[in-house]
């Protein structure tokens, strides 16, 4: 019951939020209410028991690139862009082909909803100390493709700082 | 406990809002915005599906797609600013320097 109650309110909060990033004309307003639907995701991470992933959800998308958002938004000028037209010039294709996209996935899923196992709890309890789980199979299993995500961030802060640069 | 199929629609919702935010709004801000959407409610699919599994294999994909987002989000971002010097515009449909 309670997950139950867990599950619709943080699903809930996350499409709403979802909702109001994309149509708020304030960027900083979206910019808001996208943080409150990564807290949301972290909350169905919560519920799905991914301990060690709400956390790093939490620490790494609100409170890291959720600051970088906000920092170069008050570096750029928004006030110009906010009494322009916030919705370009295709936006009825666009939104013609997102919701044919979301009606195709939507149907794929009805129809094969009833083929997935209903879940037992016992695989789930496979994963319960969840950073324990995780942290054996990410330094056992997958340590070169986490090896080369730390590369991945070098190259990327470089990449920031040299584009960040006023002369090369 | 929750059927496996309540979080693919979730995370099918929060892809499809993701989806008309990037093709619908001028601003490049909103645009990374709506990828950072996305890629979150593809870690929310990995999740559900590898709770069903008992592998932990999913978690794992999702840090990595994590990791990778911010760094994605990072350099996305400097080009942004780079751009924003030199022409001081935010919109999508203004950055056409490379049209004929």
């Amino acid at each position: 019951m309670l997950d139950q109650v867990t599950f619709y309110f943080f699903a809930t909060l996350a499409l709403v939020s979802a909702v109001l990033v994309v149509t708020r004309r304030n960027v900083v307003h979206s910019a808001i209410f996208l943080i409150t639907a990564l807290l949301a995701t972290a909350g169905i991470f919560l519920q799905l028991h991914a301990e060690f992933l709400f956390i790093v959800q939490v620490i790494l998308y609100a409170g890291g690139i959720m600051v970088l958002f906000l920092f170069v938004l008050m570096l750029v000028n928004v006030d110009a862009s906010m009494h322009r037209p916030q919705f370009n010039r295709q936006w009825g294709l666009g939104l013609l082909l997102a919701l044919a996209l979301g009606a195709e996935l939507t149907l794929a899923i009805a129809a094969g909803r009833s083929g997935l196992p209903l879940g037992d709890p016992a695989s789930a309890k496979m994963l319960e100390p969840s950073t324990q789980v995780v942290g054996k199979v990410l330094f056992g299993e997958y340590v070169v493709p986490f090896e080369m995500a730390s590369i991945l961030l070098l190259v990327a802060m470089i990449g920031a700082v040299v584009m960040a640069k006023k002369k090369v | 406990m929750i059927p496996t199929s309540h979080y693919l629609f979730l995370s099918l919702g929060m892809f499809t809002i993701g989806v008309i935010g990037v093709v619908t709004r001028r601003n490049v801000l909103l645009i990374l915005m709506s990828i950072e959407l996305m890629l979150n409610a593809v870690n929310i699919n990995l999740v559900a599906f590898s709770r069903l599994a008992g592998s932990a294999e999913g978690h794992v994909f999702a840090i990595f797609i994590m990791a990778d987002a911010a760094a994605e989000a990072a350099v996305g971002l400097g080009i942004l600013i780079a751009f924003f010097r030199n022409r001081e515009t935010l919109l999508g449909d203004e950055m056409d320097l490379l049209k004929w």
